[in-house]
C-alpha cells in the first residue's frame, strides 16, 4: 500500500493522477479462513483490521451481502459522543472516543473526525434532572460533560432559538466538547484499505445463506452464494440482519429490527457549528463538511426490514427542527433514507461469545452504533482472537438476559424509545 | 403511509391510529413464578424477529382501542390480512399469490407499487 501524504498528492498532481492504486482488492475467496467476519460495515472491517494489526491473524475474510459500507455505516448521522450513564457503557464508548482521536493517523486515511461538540437540549425539569445526573456520572468516569445555561447554549450554537415564547422552550443543555462527527464512508473505506493492506480478503456481493457446524456443534464454515467457505471462527457483525444469521445456527436473539431514518438538506455555507440533539422533541442536527444539514429522525413504531420508513416520522422531526432553528424553515430537504437497526431490550449492545463454539456476535447497537465503531471493533477482535472477552466488553454478554445483569441505557440513548 | 384494516371497526384507517404490540399467538406462561431463568429469558427477551411473513398483535389505539392480529410481510411492510384476536392463524396461501417475491430495497418497493 502506498501511503497517502501531502507528498503523494504533489507527486500525483505532476503525473496527471495516474499513480493512485485501488484502495483494496477483490480477491477470489479461499477454501478456508482462520476467521470469517460477516458484514463489511465499519464494525466488521474494523474487527478484521484489529485482528490483523493487534493479534497477528491475517487469514481473514470479510463477507458482505451488498457493497462495502452500504448498510448502517453509510446510513447514519455520524454523531460521536461517549456521555452514557452506566460505567459499562462509559467504558466502551469512551474507549471508542479515544480511538477516534488518532484514527486518521492510525489508518493513514482521513476519516474527518471533528470534535465540534455535541449539545443535548433540555426542555423541562425532568430533562434537566436526567442530564445533570448524566453529567455527574460521566465526571466520575472521567468523561467530559458540562451543564450550559440557555444563554451559554445560544453562544455555543447561535442559530438556536432560546426565546421564552419558543414552541419548545429551552432551560439548559448538556455539552460534551469531545463529541462531534466523522465522515462515515471514510471510516469504512479507511478500515477496508488498512485491513486489505495486511492481507485481509474483502469479498463483496457474497451473501451468507447458511452456517455449517461440526458434529460437536462447533462452527465449520459458511454457505454463501459463491459456495462453501470453511472457517475456524465466525464473527457475525450484521446489524439489523443479525437475527436472520443467528437463526442459521439455531440461536434466538433478544433483538427486534426497526427502520431508522435520516435526511440531508441542500448544501449551504457553514452555518451550524456543532451537533445538537433533543431527546424530548426528537431531533438531531449537524452540518456536514459538504454543507448539507444532516438530520436524524426516530425509529418507526413497528418492526421491519424495509430500509425505508414512514414519512410521518421524518416530518415530525422536521417540525421540531424548524421550531428549534427558525432560520431553517425554508431549507429544502434533498434526500432521505432508512437503515435497519437491531434494538436490544436494554438498549445496550451485545459483543460476546455465543452458545455455539467458534461463533461470535457483535450486535444490538440499535440507533447509535456509529460512534462506537473503533472501540467495538477493537474489543471484538480481542474477543475473537482470545476466545474470551476484553475487560471492556465483558459485561456485554448474551447471557445477561438470563442472569438479569442488564445495562439499562434506555434513558441514555439519544432516542426516546 | 399504510392503510390498515381494523377487523372490529371493519374499515381501513391510517397507520397513525395503530400501534404494533408484539408477536401474536404466544401462549403466555400461567406459572410464571416457577419458570427457570432459561424459560423466562425465552419468553420475555428472545424474539424470532422474522424477516418475511410474521404474525403479530396490533392495537387500534386511536380508534376502537382493541387488539387484533395481523399477518404482515416485514420486508415490504404489506399487510396480508388482519383478523380478530383469539382466531387461529389464517391460511395465508389462499390470500397471497405464491409467485410474489419479497423485495429488498426501497427502489424495488417503489417500482412494484401498483
Amino acid at each position: 500500500m502506498r501511503k497517502y501524504s501531502v507528498f503523494a498528492v504533489a507527486r500525483e498532481a505532476m503525473r496527471g493522477h495516474r499513480g493512485w492504486e485501488a484502495q483494496w482488492t477483490s480477491p477470489e475467496p479461499r477454501k478456508e479462513y482462520d476467521v470469517i467476519i460477516i458484514g463489511a460495515g465499519g464494525h466488521g472491517l474494523g474487527t478484521a483490521y484489529y485482528l490483523a494489526k493487534e493479534h497477528g491473524i491475517t487469514n481473514i475474510a470479510v463477507l458482505e451481502k451488498g457493497w462495502l459500507g452500504g448498510g448502517n455505516t453509510g446510513r447514519n448521522t455520524t454523531i460521536i459522543r461517549s456521555n452514557y450513564l452506566y460505567d459499562e457503557s462509559a467504558g466502551i464508548y469512551d474507549h471508542a472516543l479515544k480511538l477516534w482521536d488518532n484514527l486518521s493517523q492510525d489508518l493513514n486515511y482521513n476519516v474527518m473526525y471533528s470534535a465540534r461538540g455535541v449539545m443535548m437540549l433540555s426542555h423541562n425539569i425532568h430533562d434537566q434532572q436526567v442530564f445533570k445526573r448524566h453529567i455527574h456520572a460521566n465526571r466520575l468516569n472521567g468523561i467530559d460533560n458540562e451543564w450550559l445555561t440557555p444563554e451559554q447554549a445560544k453562544e455555543f450554537c447561535p442559530p438556536l432559538d432560546i426565546s421564552r415564547t419558543a414552541r419548545y422552550p429551552i432551560n439548559g443543555a448538556a455539552l460534551q466538547r469531545r463529541g462531534g462527527t466523522a465522515r462515515h464512508d471514510a471510516v469504512a473505506w479507511g478500515y477496508a484499505r488498512a485491513a486489505a493492506d495486511r492481507g485481509v480478503h474483502i469479498i463483496q456481493n457474497c451473501e451468507v445463506t447458511g452456517l455449517r457446524r461440526h458434529a460437536n456443534g462447533a462452527i465449520a464454515g459458511v454457505e454463501t452464494n459463491r459456495g462453501y467457505i470453511g472457517a475456524k471462527k465466525v464473527g457475525v457483525v450484521a446489524a439489523g440482519h443479525t437475527s436472520v444469521l443467528m437463526e442459521m445456527a439455531d440461536v434466538r436473539m433478544p433483538l427486534v429490527s426497526y427502520p431508522l431514518q435520516a435526511l440531508v438538506s441542500e448544501p449551504v455555507k457553514p452555518i451550524f457549528p456543532c451537533v445538537v440533539m433533543s431527546n424530548t422533541v426528537h431531533a438531531y442536527i449537524s452540518q456536514s463538511d459538504k454543507g448539507e444539514l444532516v438530520i436524524g429522525a426516530g425509529t418507526d413504531q413497528y418492526s421491519s426490514y424495509s430500509q425505508t420508513g414512514g414519512l410521518q416520522i421524518i416530518t415530525h422531526t422536521l417540525d421540531a427542527i424548524c421550531e428549534l432553528f427558525p432560520i431553517f424553515r425554508r431549507m429544502k430537504m434533498m434526500r432521505s433514507w432508512g437503515g435497519i437497526v437491531d434494538v436490544t431490550p436494554d438498549r445496550s449492545p451485545i459483543l460476546a461469545k455465543t452458545p455455539v463454539p467458534g461463533l461470535y456476535v457483535n450486535c444490538g447497537w440499535g440507533t447509535g452504533g456509529f460512534k462506537a465503531t473503533p472501540g467495538s471493533a477493537n474489543v471484538f477482535a480481542h474477543t475473537i482472537a482470545n476466545d474470551a472477552p476484553h475487560r471492556i466488553n465483558a459485561p456485554f454478554t448474551l447471557e445477561r438476559f438470563r442472569t438479569g445483569r442488564l445495562i439499562d441505557e434506555a434513558a441514555a440513548a439519544a432516542v426516546a424509545h | 403511509m399504510l392503510l390498515i384494516y381494523c377487523p372490529y371497526c371493519e374499515e381501513e384507517r391510517s397507520e397513525l391510529e395503530f400501534r404494533q404490540a408484539g408477536d401474536a399467538h404466544i401462549a403466555r406462561p400461567t406459572n410464571i413464578t416457577e419458570l427457570t431463568d432459561e424459560e423466562f429469558e425465552a419468553f420475555f427477551f428472545l424474539r424470532d424477529n422474522v424477516k418475511g411473513l410474521t404474525y403479530e398483535r396490533w392495537r387500534h389505539l386511536n380508534g376502537c382501542g382493541r387488539f387484533f392480529n395481523a399477518a404482515r410481510d416485514t420486508v415490504s411492510d404489506k399487510f396480508v390480512t388482519t383478523y380478530k384476536a383469539g382466531l387461529p392463524k389464517p391460511d395465508i396461501s389462499t390470500l397471497r399469490p405464491a409467485t410474489e417475491a419479497t423485495v429488498e430495497t426501497y427502489e424495488a418497493t417503489e417500482s412494484n407499487a401498483k
